[in-house]
């Protein structure tokens, strides 16, 4: 393959493994979004909890798939004590501030960690080494087709859950319309609290997927949201297939503009990018064309 | 007449006994105040801390083997937290109210320099224990600093890059304060040593991939090496990277990521990568007749006792060297009188620290060599020294 095809296979890879990690944070702001309307800046505090308690239970002589199963499972109990013991007893507050209580969720977590877990980075094991593949002269990470693959297991598994389990229905009802979803017997409340479950799952896995890359600390969190957060806003809020294409796409992004452009510019290219495509569609690429109710 | 002079003469009495008293105090132990501002907290901790804990022991010790001068030492310490303003206000307080003789301290070179205009004002000798090379570049009379700079980072990797032959060099540095600085210093040092930089890519500190840049590198005409300027996790991502890539060129890391942890983190990707370092981080392994040996082991051992094992960090070390410093001048001085230290301090020649030998003169407060830095490769998850 000529040297410039080879150049742009590596920068696709490169960006789609990034863009998968976006594209699963992005999922998790969508599932809160969609039950609520409320967006969870907490979210990237799931992921970082992952890779953190991983890390913590890997430390104390766990096998790497129970620390895993174990991490998916306390940030999940983290999701739902959000939800239980902050959002659902401010239920009749407006949206706005259930957003702030978010943030300072968000705030509360990390500090939590960086007072019980300190403040040192931590690296994950790869999990099936470190012997970079060569794929037509481009290499990729054996990490990088996990997280690739387990990121496609995931957008099938909750596409079945939404479209052929009567939870996933009726949160999908609860979603579309909350009143009459009660109406029918739906309990809402439910609803909220299995949204939050959810998407602390989702960070968890991408936090677990990217640490033996990136290695974590408390703070990683930070910056991953905020990309989960604008994939989730390119491929238009509240969208499932607008969350994994605004990921992925915000991966290629940083990655061609790094390579192509400047690497000064990486962050402000991608920026650059979604105010356009705001600008000409203001609801992002999948997102719902706004109906007001009379 | 005779009221107003009975006056007189009691007021002469009164100051007359104070300055008896003050003198008399002043043979016996009035004590040497050494005052201290340190990031104790806050996102510099890791300097602060060891800093701190270096000074509080060695002080003790002084003080334990009779002090200086027949006079112990007192340490006022104020922890900034890394703010400014708050080293500001806690400096002004050292000089105005506790009346301090000399200031050690300053963890990061932001609280150095906004306290250096109080400390020329009040004509304090100062040893700063920041990096930055404005501390001390252009020279400020009372102000002197203990740690190397970024720039003679840079001057060692080319150095050795010199050595070896290599002269076409790729930069993928950091965009946080450490990777922009060292950056800088590097592209303005590269031409003294005959270095032509062939690529120069950025990442941010936060970024979790940066193989787009090196391979954007790697793919430059004549590319003999590779330098990263950086501070955190970057490198270790950076490092991974370049080895997924492949390179078949020499990766030089920086002494920003001179630990343990750089090792752990990018795993045997680490494996021949080589930084310069300070030699207290492998004073054990350095030949028995370096100079500099019996120093660094020194620090090292009497600091691990008390703190655990594997505790030791440069930056302790600077503060040694600060303490060690003003210890030397003062002896050397044979008073604390501000102006006679401040000279003897200019004047300290071929001392030995943590950071390496230290000559100072009225055009150089730092004092420093390439000398203080040890080029290290990574074997085997371990450091050896290359020289």
């Amino acid at each position: 393959m000529p040297p410039v095809l080879v150049e742009l296979l590596q920068f696709l890879f490169s960006g789609l493994a990034s863009g998968a990690i976006y594209a699963l944070v992005a999922l998790g702001f969508a599932l809160i979004y969609n039950a609520s309307h409320i967006i969870n800046f907490a979210q990237g505090e799931f992921v970082m909890l992952g890779g953190m308690v991983t890390w913590v239970l890997l430390s104390q002589g766990i096998d790497l798939p129970l620390a895993i199963l174990g991490a998916v499972a306390v940030t999940m109990v983290a999701g739902l004590a959000l939800e239980k013991l902050a959002i659902e007893r401010a239920r009749d507050a407006n949206v706005v501030t259930l957003i702030i209580i978010t943030v300072g969720a968000g705030i509360f977590l990390r500090g939590l960690t960086s007072v019980t877990l300190g403040k040192d980075l931590h690296a994950l094991p790869a999990f099936s080494g470190n012997a970079p593949i060569d794929i037509a002269g481009a290499t990729l990470m054996p990490q990088s087709l996990w997280i690739l693959g387990v990121t496609a297991a995931i957008v099938v598994a909750l596409h079945v859950f939404f479209h052929y389990t009567v939870v996933g229905k009726a949160i999908l009802a609860a979603s579309h319309n909350p009143l009459a979803a009660r109406l029918v017997g739906i309990n809402v409340n439910v609803v909220l609290l299995l949204s939050f479950g959810l998407s602390a799952l989702l960070g968890a896995v991408a936090g677990i997927l990217i640490a033996p890359i990136t290695a974590t600390h408390f703070e990683v969190g930070i910056m991953l949201g905020l990309k989960g957060f604008a994939a989730a806003i390119l491929g238009g809020l509240g969208s499932g297939p607008g969350a994994i294409v605004g990921g992925l796409l915000l991966g290629v992004i940083e990655s061609l503009g790094a390579g192509y452009i400047s690497s000064d510019y990486k962050d402000a290219i991608a920026f650059v990018v979604i105010l356009g495509v705001l600008f000409l569609m203001p609801r992002g690429l999948f997102g719902k064309r706004g109906t007001e109710r009379v | 007449m005779v009221k107003r002079l009975s006056h007189a003469l009691m007021v002469a009495g009164v100051v007359g006994a104070a300055v008896g008293l003050a003198a008399s105090a002043d043979a016996q132990e009035d004590p040497i105040r050494v005052g201290s501002f340190l990031a104790v907290t806050g996102p510099a901790s890791f300097l602060g801390d060891p800093e701190l804990k270096t000074l509080e022991m060695y002080i003790d010790r002084i003080n334990g083997a009779g002090g200086l001068l027949g006079r112990p030492l007192e340490l006022i310490h104020y922890d900034t937290g890394a703010d400014a303003n708050t080293a500001r206000t806690f400096v002004k307080r050292l000089l105005d109210e506790d009346e301090v003789d000399v200031i050690l301290g300053g963890s990061a070179t932001g609280t150095t320099m906004a306290v250096i205009p109080l400390v020329e004002r009040a004509e304090i000798p100062f040893v700063s224990f920041s990096g930055g090379v404005v501390v001390i570049d252009p020279v400020k009379p009372w102000v002197f600093k203990t740690p190397h700079t970024d720039r003679m980072a840079c001057g060692k990797i080319f150095e050795d890059l010199q050595k070896r032959g290599l002269t076409k060099v790729g930069l993928i540095s950091g965009t946080g304060g450490f990777g922009k600085s060292m950056h800088e210093q590097c592209v303005d040092v590269a031409p003294d040593y005959a270095i032509e930089i062939v690529a120069d890519e950025t990442y941010a500190p936060s970024d979790t991939d940066m193989v787009a840049q090196l391979t954007k590198i790697k793919n430059t005409e004549g590319l003999q090496a590779v330098v990263n300027p950086g501070f955190g996790q970057g490198p270790a991502i950076v490092t991974k990277n370049f080895t997924q890539l492949g390179f078949d060129v020499p990766l030089y890391e920086s002494h920003g990521v001179a630990s343990k942890k750089y090792i752990e983190l990018a795993g045997e990707a680490a494996e021949g990568v080589r930084l310069p370092a300070s030699a207290l981080l492998v004073a054990e392994r350095l030949p028995l007749d370096d100079p500099q040996r019996p120093v660094v082991v020194g620090y090292k051992t009497t600091y691990e006792a008390v703190h655990g094992p594997g505790s030791v960090s440069t930056f302790g070390g600077h503060a040694y060297d600060g303490l060690m410093m003003y210890k030397a001048a003062v002896e050397a001085a044979g008073t604390t009188e501000p102006a006679a230290v401040r000279d003897a301090l200019e004047s300290l020649s071929g001392f030995m620290g943590t950071a390496g030998r230290v000559t100072m003169s009225a055009d150089d407060h730092m004092g420093l060599d390439l000398t203080a830095f040890r080029m290290l490769e990574i074997r085997d998850g371990d450091w050896v020294l290359v020289e």
